[in-house]
């Protein structure tokens, strides 16, 4: 579990993240939702570490994030999985040798022990068959399943995914979402989702904090969401005419 | 405070690639990959740019020394120590800055708007040293091959172009080149080069490694990278021949 307490961000003048609390449950996935903007992507960015808060706690498992030093960060680290918007996969290594990058680093494996963990990552994403293919040769919707399978590879505690279906159909998106969602149940991670995508919403939102202009906004879940009265939430949620009728229908 | 805010990020910055590395043999690995990549890859172009200079340098003073009261093997003996001392150091390393410069500005920088870097760093990898060490060894390494390749091949570019030449043959040349010879050239050379092999990587990896923005960005960057760098080569050039020279 990750509990945000009353973390704050500024960038010059600006302030980003205005004193945000946000608890990030165990085995399900948590969304973070909000407008291009609204600070989801900096709230994110500070849980991972690459942006150090101005104030507030951050607390994985108990333990403080804000006030550890480089040895516990670096060790807090190796606990936390990431896929990112655009996957940020190593362009010169094979799908495969992407997935043994965290491996190499930070085990003592035996080779046969890595591989044997590198086939399980990618089995595990339906991958296995691209191993040896190099990002630029696989899709879109593969290279963000590499992501993935690199993420998880170390067993992490916690898995952070900005965006992570973003670009893609409407039919490999769903299929990212699930598989975010089962690894989450399956393997008993705490998951934290940055989207806008109101399909993700619905599909997996089991906790959902919408940021509006860098404040929480609101708090629920996907059934909840249909019935806030929250204006600004629903001029995000149903922008569009489809979800609109679906709000009506209900 | 432009400038003071570069010197401290930069000094920042060297401290995190001059860290210790998480495991000595990525580290070693990665190295000779880079030696091959920027080194070796490099060599060729080299070999031509000196064979053609050297060529050139002897003709232009052949030409330059034509009295009857100086010694044909000064040709030969001022083409060595050109080629020695300024052309197959300095030149190389101005030459090696555009490519090698580029080339690893262009990378990094590619790495951090795509977020590999980030990537790193979540994971707990020190990105700066696991990407820039590797590349600052591999030159350090490489660097004194390529001026010794680069001092030859300047130095036969001269030799050959001797038969296209009546005011020179090739035996005065090669008297010339033996003439009072000093080895401490060649390690002030090998030295100097040295220093700018570091120089190229570490400028050339600072543009690329902050950069923000997209692909024009990146240009951007590597074109900062190779300018900064071969202005910085000039200035520890003039420091170093103080220091060893005079």
């Amino acid at each position: 579990m990750i509990e945000v307490k009353n973390i704050s961000k500024t960038f010059g003048e600006t302030k980003i993240l205005k004193d945000v609390s946000y608890t990030i449950n165990k085995g399900m996935t948590n969304l973070v939702i909000g407008q291009s903007g609204s600070g989801k992507s900096v709230f994110l960015k500070s849980l991972v570490g690459l942006h150090s808060v101005d104030t507030g706690e951050i607390l994985f498992d108990g333990r403080d994030m804000t006030k550890m030093k480089s040895a516990e960060l670096k060790q807090l680290r190796e606990e936390i999985g990431m896929v990112f918007q655009g996957g940020a996969l190593f362009t010169s290594s094979t799908v495969e040798d992407n997935v043994r990058f965290p491996l190499d680093m930070f085990t003592k494996f035996s080779k046969k022990e890595k591989q044997k963990r590198i086939d399980y990552c990618l089995e595990h994403v339906n991958i296995g068959h691209a191993s040896n293919l190099f990002p630029s040769e696989i899709s879109g919707g593969m290279q963000k399943r590499v992501a993935i399978a690199r993420a998880i590879a170390l067993n992490p505690k916690y898995l952070f995914c900005d965006e992570p279906n973003s670009g893609l159909d409407p039919v490999t998106a769903i299929v990212i979402d699930n598989l975010i969602q089962d690894l989450t149940r399956e393997l008993n991670i705490t998951t934290m989702v940055i989207t806008h995508d109101m399909n993700s919403v619905m599909e997996i939102g089991e906790q959902i904090m919408f940021i509006h202009k860098g404040n929480k906004w609101w708090q629920g879940n996907k059934n909840e969401i249909f019935n806030t009265d929250n204006k600004e939430l629903n001029d995000f949620v149903f922008a569009s005419n489809l979800f609109k009728s679906i709000k009506q229908q209900r | 405070m432009n400038i003071l805010y570069h010197i401290g990020q930069f000094g920042l910055l060297q401290r995190r690639i001059f860290s210790k590395p998480a495991k000595f043999r990525i580290l070693l690995m990665d190295t000779l990959k880079e030696m091959d990549k920027l080194g070796v890859g490099s060599i060729l172009i080299i070999m031509i740019i000196m064979f053609f200079m050297g060529a050139v340098v002897t003709i232009q003073t052949a030409l330059n020394l034509e009295n009857p009261f100086v010694s044909k093997v000064i040709i030969g003996f001022a083409t060595r120590d050109s080629i020695i001392l300024e052309f197959s150091s300095t030149v190389t390393s101005v030459i090696l800055a555009g490519i090698i410069g580029s080339n690893v500005s262009s990378e990094i920088g590619t790495m951090r708007i795509s977020e590999q870097l980030d990537a790193m760093d979540i994971m707990g990898v020190n990105s700066a040293n696991h990407v820039i060490l590797p590349k600052i060894l591999a030159m350090i390494i490489m660097m004194p091959f390529i001026v010794i390749i680069a001092m030859t091949m300047g130095i036969l570019g001269g030799f050959i172009s001797t038969y296209g030449l009546d005011s020179l043959d090739a035996q005065d040349y090669i008297a010339g080149l033996q003439l009072d010879f000093s080895a401490f050239k060649v390690y002030y050379s090998l030295t100097k080069s040295s220093i700018f092999a570091l120089i190229i990587v570490m400028v050339s990896s600072y543009h690329g490694y902050f950069v923000k923005g997209g692909s024009l960005e990146v240009g951007k960057a590597s074109t900062k990278g190779v300018i900064y760098s071969i202005i910085l080569i000039l200035v520890a050039n003039l420091f170093v021949t103080h220091l060893m020279l005079t």
